[in-house]
């Protein structure tokens, strides 16, 4: 046997190790156990006088069809197709999982205690308005909540990329910037810019920690859709988390008031901002450890959703047509429909998210694309009726801020409507779409830095 | 002659202890075994062997280890525990009723009477 003979049979083991791997019910133990029995049997075959890759082939048909043996391993092991969603994967080196573990364990415990270091400056979580410190405490939480936990979700994906220390410059960039900008800028206590900047500076700061999710290469389209499924997974890890972290809580405080004792006081000032900071980070550790194990669950959510939000847009533009009622502009109107609007994105990010885009244009699509077109109008409804009495309101930081956020969607909708439709019709290929969907991602960001930054000062720290 | 799949997987237990019971073993051993044993008329899909193992192993019959192969590399070796030999006994027994059972009916006389057993 020649050296390159044997690199191919090397090369073939390890193809039919991957295809192995990939059932569930079959463990990395027992492909070793498997492998040892196919290079056994190759070679018992080759010393009966076959070539290499016949001797090959023929031990891989013995081992038997992968689907029979795959549902052979089911039946023995039935619990295997669920534990898998249960605890940590087996990574093929395991000691590699427990190392991320421990650093993302780590992370979580310093993001739990940076939120209660400011409390050794005397700015504890007591946010009773009604004494002296009470309205600073609140200020200072308010403007700083994201940057006390943000940076160690940064610091995870500076670690698990191996960024290189160029890269974690640009990284720490934001973050001293947002840090800076919080503290010096001189909000009026508890007023409207100061909590549009509070809102606006977790989405920019997301947005930056992308960067590091990325390893840097931020203008790379399809990290940018890995990101996005990351935060999608990472929101629904974080809901289920704060379900459970509920539920404890409400145990905590249930077990402790049987005994005759008050412990609301601990519970607020260190249970509920601990576990608010800590979970930041194992919902994503969460996400990284379980992305090749468990189904995506935000494009699933989005297949069960996009019908019945198409429904219930198709339901109000007919109702509001039928009935002549006009939208009646309040206060919240404006926020309302840019959540709306921020909900159809969303609705739109996950299902490209999770869509093959080599597939011919479906009946999905094609409801995608109703249902961005009666986003498009039932948004242009409230734009005008808004626009009609703008004059009314004047231009408060809250008004154009969240006029601001309506355009930049509306432009997103609109933008996404034409390559939906030109997809649907035959006419461009569904990558445009997806490109102007990452391409917009930016966008975001720059908006959300101008209301923490610029507004302030336009609006006179008001 | 093919033997029918129900067969196959009844006889895999009493056959995996009974090589087994002969000393410590792997995967890849046992089969070679009950081929050279069948003379090659048991024919079993090489990786059906496994999951019957691990049943073992999970039942206290066999204990596995992992160890070395003459190659270096990994490789799985089970030994019968003294359950496992238990079981091997009482699944013996039971094959021999099955056995006496047929050896008495027309079936014997007709079948295997002219081929001499």
């Amino acid at each position: 046997m020649t050296h390159g003979d044997g690199q191919m049979l090397e090369e073939r083991i390890a193809e039919w190790r991957s295809y192995v791997r990939r059932r569930e019910a079959i463990d990395p133990a027992d492909v070793d156990e498997l492998e040892d029995h196919l290079r056994s049997q190759v070679a018992s075959l080759e010393e009966a006088g076959l070539a290499e890759d016949e001797a090959f082939l023929i031990a891989v048909k013995r081992i038997g069809a992968l689907d029979t043996l795959s549902d052979e391993f089911a039946r023995e092991y039935s619990e295997r197709l669920w534990k898998r969603l249960v605890v940590a994967p087996a990574a093929e080196d395991s000691g590699e999982g427990r190392r991320e573990a421990l650093v993302a364990l780590a992370l979580a415990v310093a993001a739990a205690v940076a939120i209660k270091i400011p409390a050794l400056f005397g700015v504890t979580f007591d946010t009773n308005t009604a004494h002296a410190g009470g309205a600073a405490n609140e200020s200072f939480y308010i403007r700083n909540f994201s940057l006390l936990v943000l940076p160690f979700l940064a610091g995870f994906f500076a670690w698990k990329r191996k960024l290189a220390p160029r890269g974690r410059y640009w990284l720490a960039a934001p973050f001293v910037a947002a840090a800076l900008v919080m503290n010096l800028i001189p909000f009026t206590m508890g007023g409207y810019t100061e909590s549009l900047a509070a809102i606006h500076l977790p989405i920019a700061l997301w947005l930056a920690v992308g960067f590091g999710y990325a390893a840097g290469a931020w203008h790379d389209h399809d990290r940018r859709m890995n990101y996005v499924r990351f935060s999608g997974e990472w929101f629904i890890y974080y809901a289920l988390i704060a379900l459970g972290g509920g539920v404890l809580i409400g145990f905590t405080v249930l077990l402790f008031s049987a005994i005759g004792l008050k412990v609301e006081l601990l519970v607020n000032n260190w249970i509920l901002p601990c576990g608010i900071a800590g979970a930041v980070i194992i919902g994503a550790w969460l996400v990284e450890a379980k992305q090749s194990v468990i189904e995506n669950m935000a494009p699933v959510l989005t297949m069960l959703f996009t019908p019945l939000f198409t429904l219930l847009l198709l339901a109000f533009l007919v109702t509001m047509v039928a009935t002549g009622s006009a939208i009646a502009v309040d206060r919240k109107v404006l926020i309302g429909f840019d959540l709306l609007l921020v909900l159809v994105v969303g609705l739109i990010l996950y299902a490209i998210s999770a869509r093959d885009d080599r597939t011919e244009p479906r009946f999905f699509d094609t409801l995608q694309l109703i249902l961005v077109v009666c986003a498009l109008l039932v948004d242009a409804v409230a734009l005008w009726a808004i626009a009609a009495r703008i004059s009314e309101f004047g231009f408060s930081p809250n008004k154009v801020a969240a006029l601001g956020e309506n355009i930049i969607l509306l432009v997103n909708l609109a933008g996404s409507a034409v390559l939906y439709a030109r997809f649907v019709a035959g006419r461009a290929p569904f990558a445009a779409l997806e490109r102007w969907q990452t391409a917009y991602l930016p966008v975001y960001a720059v908006w959300a830095s101008v209301v923490v930054v610029i507004f302030p000062f336009v609006f006179r720290f008001q | 002659m093919n033997i029918g799949k129900d067969l196959v997987a009844a006889s895999a237990t009493p056959l995996v202890l009974a090589i087994l019971s002969e000393g410590e073993s792997y995967g890849y051993a046992i089969i070679k075994r009950v081929d050279d044993l069948s003379g090659g008329e048991l024919k079993w899909t090489d990786g059906m062997l496994y999951p019957v193992l691990h049943r073992l192993e999970r039942n206290g019959y066999v204990k596995a280890t992992w160890g070395k192969s003459e190659t270096g590399r990994r490789r799985k070796y089970y030994r019968i525990t003294d359950r496992g030999s238990e079981e091997l006994t009482r699944q013996r027994r039971q094959w021999q009723v099955v056995d006496a059972t047929l050896r008495g009916t027309p079936f014997h006389s007709f079948m295997m009477a002219p081929l001499g057993v």
